[in-house]
Parts: C-alpha cells; sequence; structure tokens
C-alpha cells in the first residue's frame, strides 16, 4: 500500500471514528424511526409504543455472548430510570434529580452534562427520579423535578430556553421523559398523591411557548364535572407521568392518567372520576380531547393507568382494524379500537380479585368488599399493578405483545385525608400480605385476543420493563438485578447477567460502528451490552 | 401512585441523610379526646395489632404495654418510629396513615404502657442451664454466647417476642415462622439433595446453608428440584422433651435476652 493510500486509508477510519457530532433530529427521521435502526430516537423507540428494535444481529444462537461494553455510573443515591436515547454516537440520559449527559456511545464517557440544582425538600412521592429526555432538531428536552421543561443545545448541554410549567411547592412535579412530535414538545406531569388537578401540555419546541394544555379532571359545568362529587375535582389528581403514544396519520396523541385523588378512600369524591385511570386521547395540534376510555371507574385501589399505549393494525374477527393495546395496572389488558375508542377486548392477564370481569363495554364488574377497610382488605393485584410504568413491547413479525407481569396482593387500609398545598394527600395505603411469596413474569400475548402465549417466571415482581428486538429476543430485567434475554418465540432464557441492582428502567438497543448493542439501566449503573467478537 | 411508593418514600424518611442528621420538627398534636383514643385504638387493631398484640402485649412484634420502650423514649420519638418503621426489622413505616393518624396511634401505644406490665415466672438462671445444656439451643442459636447459624439470633430476642410468642415457638416451632426464614431442600441432577436454610435468591440462582453450616450455591437450570418448605422448621418441639417448670424457666431467660437495651 502507498503511503498516500495508506493515509487515506487512516483518514477513513479516522472519520469513522471521529464521526460529527449528531445531524439534526427532525421530526420525519422520528416519524420513520424504523428506516434507522441503529439509532433510538424516541421514549418507546417509534411513536407507537412499539419498544421493538428492528435490529436484529443479536439472536437467540448467538445472545450467550453478549458481553458488557461499558458501564456509566451515576454520581446520586436516587433510583436511576431512564431510557436513553440515542443518535449516531451520541447517547443522552437524564440522570437523577434532572441533570442531562450526553455519552459517547464507544467509550460511555460524558461529552456533557448539564446539572440541575433541585430543592432538597420539595413534595414527591416516589424519589428524586426522571425517565429520559426527548430529543427535536438540535435540542434536548428534560421536564424536571421542580416543574420546569428546559430545552438543550443537543451539541453542547448549553441551556437555550428554560420555562415554568407549575408550582412544584403544590407537589407537581415532572418524572417522565417528554415527547416530540412536529414541532411541538408534549409534557406529562406527576404529583397525584397532593391533590393537584392533572394536565398534559404541549410546547412550541423552538421557543418554549405553551401550544395547549389538557386538563384531565374536567371543572364544574364541563362534561365530566358531574362524575366529582361537590367540589372533589379541585383536588382530582389524574396525573399523566409516563410519555405516551402518538399516531401520526391521525394525528392523535394516547396518554394514559392517574389516580383520582384521594387515594383509598372515595368516600369524597363519589362518581367515576373523570378522567382518573384513563385513556385519553388528544388532537395533536389543538389538545382536543376526541374519546376517552376509563379502565378504572372510581379507583379507590391506586391503579394509575399511566401505563404505555401500545398501537398495531390487527385482526379482529376477519376484520382489520387500527388497535391500542393497553396492559393495566388494575390487572386487565384491554384491546380498543383506536379510533373510535370502542372496547375490543379484554382480559385478566394477572391474579385479580376485584372485579369478576368486564362487560359489553370493557366497564369492570366490581364485586363487593373489595374496597380498602380501616381494618385492611386482601385485593389482588397490589398497588404496584399487575404492571405499572415499566414499559410493554410489541414484536410486529412475530405478532406477539410482552408485558412484565407482577403477581401480588396487598392488605389496602382506608384513612381520612386532609388537604394541605404541597402535603401528601392519601387517605390510606396498602401493606404486604404476610407469608406471601408475590412473584413476577414476562408474558407474551396474541395481541387481539389476549391469549397467553409463553411466559418466563421471575423471582419477584418486576419493576423495570422489556425490549423487544427484530432479532427475535426480548430483553428484561429483575429486582435482584439480573439482566436477561428471552427467545421471542417460546420464552427461554438465552443470556443474562448480574449487574449488582435493580433493573428499573426500560432497555433498548442501538448500533455503533456496525455493532448492536443492548443498554439497561440497573442500580446505579448504565451496562452497555455487545456481542464478543 | 407509583409502584416505588412504599420503598422510596420509606426511603426518603430513613436514608435521607438530612433527616438522620438533624430531627425535623413534628407535625401538631392533636388534643387528647376519648375519640382520638378510640380512633387511635381502631387504628391500632388493623395496623398493629396483627404483629404486638390488640393490646399491645406483643407477639411476633415487640410488647407494647410496657412503661419503656427499646426504640422511643417519648412520644414524639414513638411517633417517629410508627411513621418511619424501624430499619432492619419486621417493623415497618406507616406510610399509609397521615400524620394525625400517626399522631392517634401514638397516643394509644402511649396508653399501653401505663398497663401493669405482663408477669414472667420462671428463672432465667435455670432457664440458662436449659439453653446451653437439654435443651441444646446452642446447636442451631447465636445469643450472649456464640451458636450456630441455623435458627435466628437470639440476642435480643426478649425485646422483639412476648413470653406467650416464645412458649408458643418452643411449643410449636411451624406456628409462626420468621419471615425471613425458608427451608429448602435442593436436588442437583445427580441426585444429591442438600437442606438448609436459604440465605438469598434470584430467577437464575439460589444460595442456602446447610444445617452443617456449608455453604451452596446452585444455577437454578442445573438442579433438578428445588422444595421450598414453607412453615417448616428445623427445630424440634419440646413438648415432650422439657418439664413444665423447664419451658417456663428457658422462656423467662430468653424474655431477659434485650440485647443492648
Amino acid at each position: 500500500m502507498s503511503r498516500t493510500a495508506l493515509l487515506s486509508c487512516l483518514a477513513s477510519v479516522w472519520l469513522c471514528l471521529a464521526a460529527p457530532l449528531p445531524a439534526q433530529v427532525t421530526y420525519e427521521r422520528i416519524l420513520e424511526a424504523g428506516n434507522e435502526p441503529e439509532n433510538w430516537l424516541t421514549y418507546s423507540g417509534n411513536y407507537l409504543g412499539h419498544r421493538h428494535s428492528p435490529l436484529r444481529q443479536i439472536t437467540p444462537e448467538n445472545a450467550s455472548r453478549l458481553r458488557p461494553k461499558w458501564v456509566y455510573q451515576i454520581s446520586t443515591t436516587h433510583g436511576f430510570e431512564a431510557t436513553p436515547l440515542v443518535d449516531g454516537n451520541v447517547m443522552y440520559i437524564s440522570e437523577p434529580p434532572s441533570d442531562v449527559t450526553a455519552l459517547d456511545t464507544r467509550t460511555g464517557r460524558p461529552l456533557w452534562k448539564y446539572t440541575r440544582p433541585i430543592p432538597e425538600n420539595m413534595p414527591l412521592c416516589c424519589g428524586r427520579v426522571n425517565r429520559g429526555v426527548a430529543v427535536l432538531d438540535d435540542m434536548v428536552y428534560v421536564g424536571t423535578l421542580d416543574s420546569h421543561l428546559v430545552a438543550l443545545d443537543a451539541k453542547s448541554g448549553q441551556v437555550r430556553w428554560d420555562i415554568e410549567v407549575a408550582d412544584y411547592k403544590a407537589g407537581i412535579s415532572m418524572t417522565a421523559a417528554p415527547l416530540a412530535i412536529n414541532g411541538k414538545i408534549i409534557l406529562g406531569m406527576a404529583g397525584g398523591e397532593f391533590g393537584v388537578r392533572g394536565f398534559l401540555d404541549a410546547y412550541d419546541a423552538k421557543t418554549g411557548e405553551r401550544a395547549w394544555r389538557f386538563w384531565t379532571v374536567p371543572v364544574a359545568g364541563e362534561p365530566g364535572a358531574e362524575t366529582w362529587a361537590g367540589d372533589s375535582w379541585k383536588q382530582g389528581s389524574a396525573t399523566t407521568w409516563v410519555t405516551g403514544s402518538y399516531d401520526p396519520e391521525l394525528n392523535l396523541i394516547y396518554w394514559g392518567t392517574g389516580n383520582p385523588g384521594p387515594d383509598w378512600n372515595g368516600d369524597v369524591r363519589k362518581g367515576d372520576n373523570l378522567y382518573s385511570d384513563c385513556l385519553v386521547v388528544l388532537d395533536a395540534d389543538t389538545g382536543e380531547l376526541k374519546w376517552y376510555f376509563q379502565f378504572t371507574p372510581h379507583d379507590v385501589h391506586d391503579w394509575d393507568s399511566v401505563q404505555v399505549p401500545v398501537l398495531i393494525d390487527g385482526e379482529v374477527r376477519g376484520e382489520q382494524r387500527k388497535l391500542v393495546l393497553f396492559a393495566n395496572r388494575n390487572g386487565f389488558s384491554y384491546v380498543l379500537d383506536r379510533e373510535s375508542g370502542k372496547f375490543v377486548n379484554g382480559k385478566a392477564y394477572v391474579k385479580q380479585t376485584w372485579a369478576s370481569g368486564l362487560d359489553d363495554n370493557g366497564r369492570p364488574m366490581v364485586l363487593p368488599n373489595t374496597s380498602p377497610t380501616v381494618d385492611g382488605n386482601i385485593v389482588y393485584p397490589n398497588l404496584g399493578g399487575g404492571t405499572n410504568w415499566q414499559s410493554p413491547a410489541y414484536n410486529p413479525e412475530l405478532h406477539l405483545f410482552f408485558v412484565a407481569s407482577r403477581e401480588m396482593g396487598h392488605i389496602y387500609y382506608k384513612g381520612e385525608a386532609e388537604f394541605k398545598v404541597g402535603s401528601l394527600y392519601n387517605a390510606g395505603g396498602a401493606q404486604k400480605i404476610p407469608g406471601e411469596e408475590a412473584y413476577g413474569a414476562i408474558r407474551a400475548f396474541h395481541p387481539e385476543s389476549v391469549e397467553l402465549k409463553w411466559e418466563f417466571p421471575l423471582h419477584s415482581p418486576p419493576g423495570g420493563g422489556v425490549l423487544s428486538t427484530a432479532g427475535g429476543l426480548v430483553f428484561g430485567g429483575t429486582g435482584e438485578g439480573d439482566v436477561f434475554a428471552l427467545d421471542a418465540t417460546n420464552g427461554k432464557p438465552v443470556w443474562r447477567f448480574q449487574a449488582g441492582g435493580s433493573m428499573r428502567a426500560n432497555p433498548i438497543s442501538y448500533a455503533s460502528e456496525g455493532k448492536q448493542y443492548v443498554a439497561f439501566t440497573a442500580g446505579r449503573g448504565l451496562f452497555v451490552f455487545g456481542l464478543d467478537e | 401512585m407509583r409502584l416505588a411508593l412504599g420503598l422510596a418514600l420509606l426511603c426518603s424518611l430513613l436514608c435521607s441523610s438530612s433527616w438522620a442528621q438533624t430531627e425535623e420538627e413534628l407535625p401538631p398534636r392533636p388534643a387528647a379526646s376519648p375519640e382520638n383514643q378510640a380512633l387511635g385504638e381502631k387504628l391500632f387493631q388493623g395496623h398493629c395489632a396483627p404483629c404486638h398484640g390488640p393490646g399491645g402485649e406483643g407477639g411476633s412484634g415487640a410488647t407494647l404495654a410496657r412503661p419503656k420502650l427499646r426504640h422511643a423514649s417519648d412520644v414524639e420519638g414513638l411517633f417517629r418510629v410508627i411513621k418511619r418503621g424501624v430499619p432492619g426489622t419486621e417493623m415497618p413505616s406507616a406510610w399509609q396513615m397521615n400524620d394525625r393518624e400517626v399522631w392517634f396511634v401514638t397516643g394509644f401505644v402511649d396508653s399501653l404502657g401505663k398497663r401493669a406490665p405482663e408477669g414472667v415466672p420462671g428463672d432465667p438462671v435455670a432457664g440458662e442451664g436449659i439453653y446451653r445444656g437439654k435443651g441444646n439451643c446452642l446447636m442451631c442459636h447465636t445469643a450472649e454466647i456464640p451458636g450456630g447459624l441455623a435458627g435466628p439470633d437470639l440476642t435480643d430476642v426478649g425485646a422483639r417476642r412476648s413470653a406467650s410468642y416464645l412458649r408458643r415457638s418452643l411449643l410449636e416451632p411451624e406456628a409462626d415462622m420468621p419471615a425471613e426464614f425458608l427451608q429448602v431442600r435442593v436436588v442437583t441432577r445427580d441426585g444429591k439433595s442438600i437442606t438448609g436454610v436459604r440465605l438469598n435468591e434470584d430467577t437464575f440462582t439460589i444460595q442456602i446453608r446447610d444445617y452443617s453450616d456449608h455453604l451452596h450455591s446452585f444455577l437454578k437450570e442445573e438442579v433438578s428440584e428445588i422444595d421450598k418448605q414453607r412453615g417448616k422448621s428445623p427445630m424440634p418441639g419440646y413438648k415432650e422433651t422439657l418439664t413444665e417448670a423447664e419451658l417456663t424457666d428457658l422462656v423467662a431467660y430468653l424474655v431477659s435476652l434485650r440485647g443492648e437495651e
């Protein structure tokens, strides 16, 4: 090889290794995320909530060769719940409480970090956590615990704009990854234990100006207000703390809502309590409510319906339908028509003891004596639910719906609630059933029939979600720190790694320099695995 | 609300360095009244009595009907213990109660201490002799004197369990097993059977200690059977082997084991 040729070759290698920082993550790129499987551009991998990677390099046959490539450790002891996003050679993660870090995908070394001071003593129900960021064009977006939405320069982490969404002192916080759609950032909020009034917001991605707000609890005079006794709607909660899905063709946003306030004692809020525990479907341009489906009317068990809606095209009684799958915290998994909102099918997918089933409209037929009591009442599922914020996944090639399922009950107690702005507004709670050995499973369902195809049992109820890949795998993790891969066709384990800390997040897959990787957060670490050479 | 609420709140209450280093001001205590006392008793019966007994006489949980409590020297301390739980023990936080309710329960528990304490008959010195000798308790238990590892550490068992609970445990060891204790029998692929106490387990592995104090680590894919013998105890019942007087003395000795109280 001539010297010139050698230099040219080295230059090519250099260009390859020192690839430029990412190009613009346009809306069109996210829309066609399946065309660039090497990246992971939005929370669920695509707008449809599939958490399915089209990458197929890692397979059941070679998964046993997965080895750690690098580990990135966060510097706090708070829960690490982020879904990483990947664009080119940069991975964007949020770190608790509300920081954002850009990592080099080759080495795991930080490229920049945005650090946000968060007040020490702020009203939070469930830890100083954050579940991820959104990217759009040349910006990275994060919702913060102190209720701001911040846009960062994707190349440097510098703040481009920072707006206050709500007053965190009232108990409103941002923990969900925002959802970036065409020119807008959709942002959900948390705080359902503080008697807040829930909402879902859309902001202009360039300026941070609010485009619309959908209140999840109607005021007196609006449709649905009659489902709240007296003034109870004022503390109605129905928060929006997990990232929803988006149908670009219908231009509709599908987003789950949380529990009505107060929890565990519904005496002060008689009625169905709309739009708590609902799937709300909104016009992406205006925030107008197109339809809703309430899974648990008048919830007294804290079964937020914030699970990720999975949008698929499926066949129902010989007819092709646009569907939404929703494995709910209340123990039932639902199939709805995503154009009309009509109930198509539903079935319990974990043990449940509170309803005799679902009626023809999908409304639960609630059994007597299943509400919390002062002395305690045993009901399944527990307050963590059959599943919760952990993501499900859908493999379109195998036509299977995967759910990290939890088998556990609780003794539910009823108490009294006192509302004070910024204080916990709980009226009871739950305790473990003595002697119960709770467990979990990764379950695969036929989407339309909710028929169980296989299951892989877990030692304890999982706190993390699943990832499906076109290579024919389902990745997941356990509370005891194992991360694993299952053969997607039969649920057989083909790889595992003890990461030393509970897996309480949702895995992703991406490719770098032609090699597929899988990323998990577990404990305080972000672990990236690839096949050994 | 989040799955993590219980643990996260517990952690935020117990693990927060700011909480650990400085005692926060307590919320105001509602005025004492017969109604509030009754509410406290009602909450106590639902949440606390299953472990501490309906009158605070103790059970699997500590005896509360006594003038001085181990983890709370005054009512403020008692409020904090009820609110936060006791780390490293079976006592959970009462996160499901609001502050007023915790105060009601605090008031009721405080009133229990004013009742006459449970009398414990028997001679603890003689009981220690039975513990070391005829009862052969050292084989499996550690207390003031080091012993085996198969059974629970008894160093402070008198502060954690009531006399009646201990007596029942001696007569019927399997009547109520400690939550963390699970006897497991593992059968290996080559037919070898090992029985011991589960030390840890996850989806793919299990670790046990056999009754000769040997550690065993198994990959589940490598064993043919894991028999979780819930409610089974290797401890013999002492109904036939100890006289009534010996049993009473042994209970008196166990009750005297109070750790660093």
